[in-house]
C-alpha cells in the first residue's frame, strides 16, 4: 500500500498507508490527521482539504483542473503546488508522496 | 489513573471531536456511543449520491470502523444513553450499564420532525434522516421495481425535499413536491433563488406544487390500484403515489440534557467554548445553541461545517485550552447538475443582487445585503464567488452592489 507523508503546519509529521484508489484527503481522515478538514466529504465543495504538494512530487501529482483550480485560486494562502487533497487519487506511483498542510483551512 | 471522555452520538461532530482530542493532547480513553449500527457516516449524501445509488454504505463512512480502534477510540454502536448523572459524572446505558466519565461531549444531533396526520404511518411513507431511513426507501423502491412508472410524492420543499426529488427523478421516478408555502426554499432563500430552483426542477421533469397543505394520506388496497397511496390536500386535490417522503425539518435532541438539568433553549445552551451549563460537559453540532460573535446573536445550525469546526473548539476546551468558536456558517446542496454553495446567513436582508443569468442559465450568484453590508451569498455553480464571499464576510469587506453584479469584473478583485 502506498505510504503518504503528511506534514502539519506546526511541523508534526505523520505517515499513513493509503489504499490505491483512495484519495490523499481520505488517507488523512482515516488516520485522524486533523489538519485536513474535508468538510464536504470530498465533493470539491469547500476547499478545507487544501495541501501543498512537495515540489519534488508535483510533476507526478499534476496540476489542478476545472472547479478545483478555480477554488484553489481563492483558497487561504495558495502556492504554486497547491492542490485540494480530495482530488488527488492515490496510485502506486505516489508511494512516498509528501504533502504539507496549511496552518488554517479557512 | 486514566481519564475518560465519553462522546454521546456518532455523527459528524463525534467523528471530528475524537481526532481533535488526540491532536490537542488527550492521551487517555475516548469512547463514542452511537445508537445506530454504523460507524460515523456522511449524512449529506443520504439524500443525494447514496439515495441515487452512486455511493454505497461503505463509501459514505467518514472513515472505516477499524480506524477508530487503531487510534484507541472505542466505538460502541447500537447502544444509547438513557440518563446522565452529572453530580457523579456517570451515564446510564440502555443495557443498564453505568459508565463513568471525566468529560462528556453531547453530539446528539437532531431528528426528523414527524407530522401527525391520518395515514402518515402507512407502509410506503418515510422520513429521510438516517442511513436506515434511506436503506428502507431503497429497499421499498426495489420491491416496487415491477411498477412501470413509480410515483413519489415529497412533502416539503426545503433542501432535503428538493435533493430527494432530484435523486429520485434521476432514478426514473415521477416526483411531485408539495410545499405549503408560496414557494420552495421559502425559509432559506430569496424569491429569485426559489424561482430558479422551481424552473430547474420543472425542466428536469419534477412537478412542484406550492400553497398546498396536506390533510391526510390514504392507503388504497383495491387490486386495480396501480399506486397504493394517495396524498390528499386541504384544497381537495389529491396525488397518487407509490412512495411518500416527508421532509419538514428536524428538531434537536435535547431530552437527555434537559433531564440532566442542563440549560436548554432551542438546543442545548453552550458558550463560545462549547461548554454547557456544566463545565464537565460540552455539546457540539446540530444540537447546540451557541453564541456567534460575528453575527452578534445565539443560533443553532444544522450543518456539517459547523459540527466540524465547533468540535475542534470542544476538543480544546476538554483539554483545558481556550479556542473560541468564531466562524461564519456555510452550507451546500447538490441537485441535478447544480452545486449550490451558501456562505453566511441571509436573515434580515434588505437587498438581493444577482450576478449572472438566473433565468436562462444554471450558474449565478444571489448576494444578500443589509444596508449595503454583505450578509450571505447563494452561489450556484460559482465556486469562485463562494470562496470570495467567505472572505468578504470574514474580512468585513464592503463591495459596491453594482460591482457585485458586474460579470466583466473578476470576483477575485473584490477580496484583494
Amino acid at each position: 500500500m502506498p505510504i503518504i507523508h503528511y506534514i502539519e503546519a506546526d511541523g508534526a509529521e505523520y505517515e499513513a498507508d493509503v489504499a490505491v484508489g483512495s484519495t490523499v484527503m481520505q488517507g488523512a481522515v482515516d488516520n485522524m490527521i486533523d489538519g485536513i478538514l474535508a468538510e464536504c466529504g470530498g465533493s470539491c465543495s469547500c476547499a478545507t482539504c487544501h495541501c501543498y504538494v512537495d515540489k519534488a512530487w508535483f510533476d507526478k501529482v499534476g496540476e489542478a483542473g476545472g472547479t478545483e483550480k478555480v477554488m484553489l485560486e481563492m483558497a487561504v494562502e495558495p502556492q504554486p503546488t497547491s492542490r485540494l487533497s480530495c482530488q488527488i487519487e492515490v496510485t502506486e506511483e505516489l508511494d512516498g508522496l509528501v504533502v504539507r498542510l496549511p496552518a488554517s483551512q479557512y | 489513573m486514566t481519564r475518560r471522555v465519553v462522546i454521546v452520538g456518532a455523527g459528524h461532530a463525534a467523528a471530528q471531536l475524537a481526532p481533535s482530542l488526540r491532536k490537542q493532547g488527550w492521551e487517555d480513553e475516548i469512547v463514542i456511543i452511537g445508537d445506530e449500527p454504523y460507524a460515523p457516516y456522511q449524512r449529506p449524501p443520504l439524500s443525494k449520491e447514496f439515495l441515487s445509488g452512486e455511493k454505497d454504505d461503505k463509501e459514505i463512512l467518514i472513515r472505516p470502523e477499524a480506524a477508530y480502534e487503531k487510534h484507541g477510540i472505542e466505538l460502541r454502536l447500537n447502544q444509547s444513553v438513557v440518563a446522565i448523572n452529572s453530580d457523579e459524572n456517570t451515564l446510564v446505558l440502555d443495557n443498564g450499564e453505568k459508565l463513568a466519565y471525566d468529560k462528556l461531549a453531547l453530539c446528539v444531533g437532531a431528528r426528523a420532525r414527524k407530522i401527525n396526520l391520518p395515514g402518515s404511518d402507512l407502509d410506503g411513507v418515510y422520513y429521510l434522516r438516517t442511513l436506515d431511513d434511506v436503506k428502507n426507501i431503497k429497499g421499498y423502491l426495489g420491491v416496487k421495481k415491477s411498477i412501470v412508472s413509480p410515483r413519489a410524492v415529497i412533502v416539503g420543499g426545503g433542501y432535503i425535499g428538493l435533493e430527494t426529488a432530484a435523486a429520485l427523478t434521476n432514478l426514473g421516478v415521477s416526483v411531485t413536491v408539495l410545499e405549503m408555502q408560496e414557494r420552495v426554499l421559502a425559509r432559506v432563500t430569496a424569491l429569485e433563488v426559489s424561482e430558479f430552483y422551481q424552473r430547474v426542477h420543472e425542466e428536469e421533469g419534477t412537478l412542484i406544487r406550492t400553497n398546498v397543505v396536506v390533510s391526510h394520506i390514504e392507503g388504497r388496497h383495491q387490486d386495480s390500484d396501480k399506486h397504493p397511496l394517495r396524498v390528499c390536500c386541504d384544497s381537495g386535490e389529491s396525488f397518487d403515489a407509490d412512495l411518500v417522503i416527508i421532509g419538514v425539518g428536524v428538531i434537536p435532541n435535547v431530552e437527555l440534557a434537559e433531564a440532566a438539568g442542563l440549560a436548554v433553549e432551542n438546543g442545548i445552551t453552550v458558550d463560545e467554548f462549547a461548554f454547557t451549563s456544566d463545565t464537565n460537559i460540552v455539546a457540539v453540532g446540530d444540537c447546540a445553541n451557541h453564541p456567534n460573535g460575528l453575527l452578534g446573536r445565539r443560533l443553532r445550525l444544522e450543518s456539517v461545517p459547523h459540527a466540524v469546526e465547533q468540535a475542534k473548539t470542544a476538543a480544546a476546551s476538554i483539554c483545558g485550552l481556550k479556542l473560541p468558536y468564531i466562524s461564519y456558517p456555510w452550507f451546500w446542496s447538490d441537485q441535478y447538475d447544480l452545486k449550490l454553495q451558501i456562505a453566511g446567513l441571509n436573515q434580515g436582508f434588505d437587498q438581493v443582487v444577482i450576478r449572472g443569468d438566473r433565468e436562462g442559465s444554471r450558474s449565478f450568484v444571489a448576494w444578500y445585503l443589509k444596508q449595503g453590508q454583505l450578509l450571505a451569498a447563494d452561489c450556484i455553480n460559482r465556486p469562485k464567488e463562494f470562496l470570495v464571499a467567505k472572505q468578504l464576510l470574514s474580512r468585513e469587506i464592503t463591495v459596491d452592489p453594482v460591482k457585485l453584479a458586474d460579470e466583466s469584473l473578476d470576483p477575485k478583485t473584490f477580496a484583494p
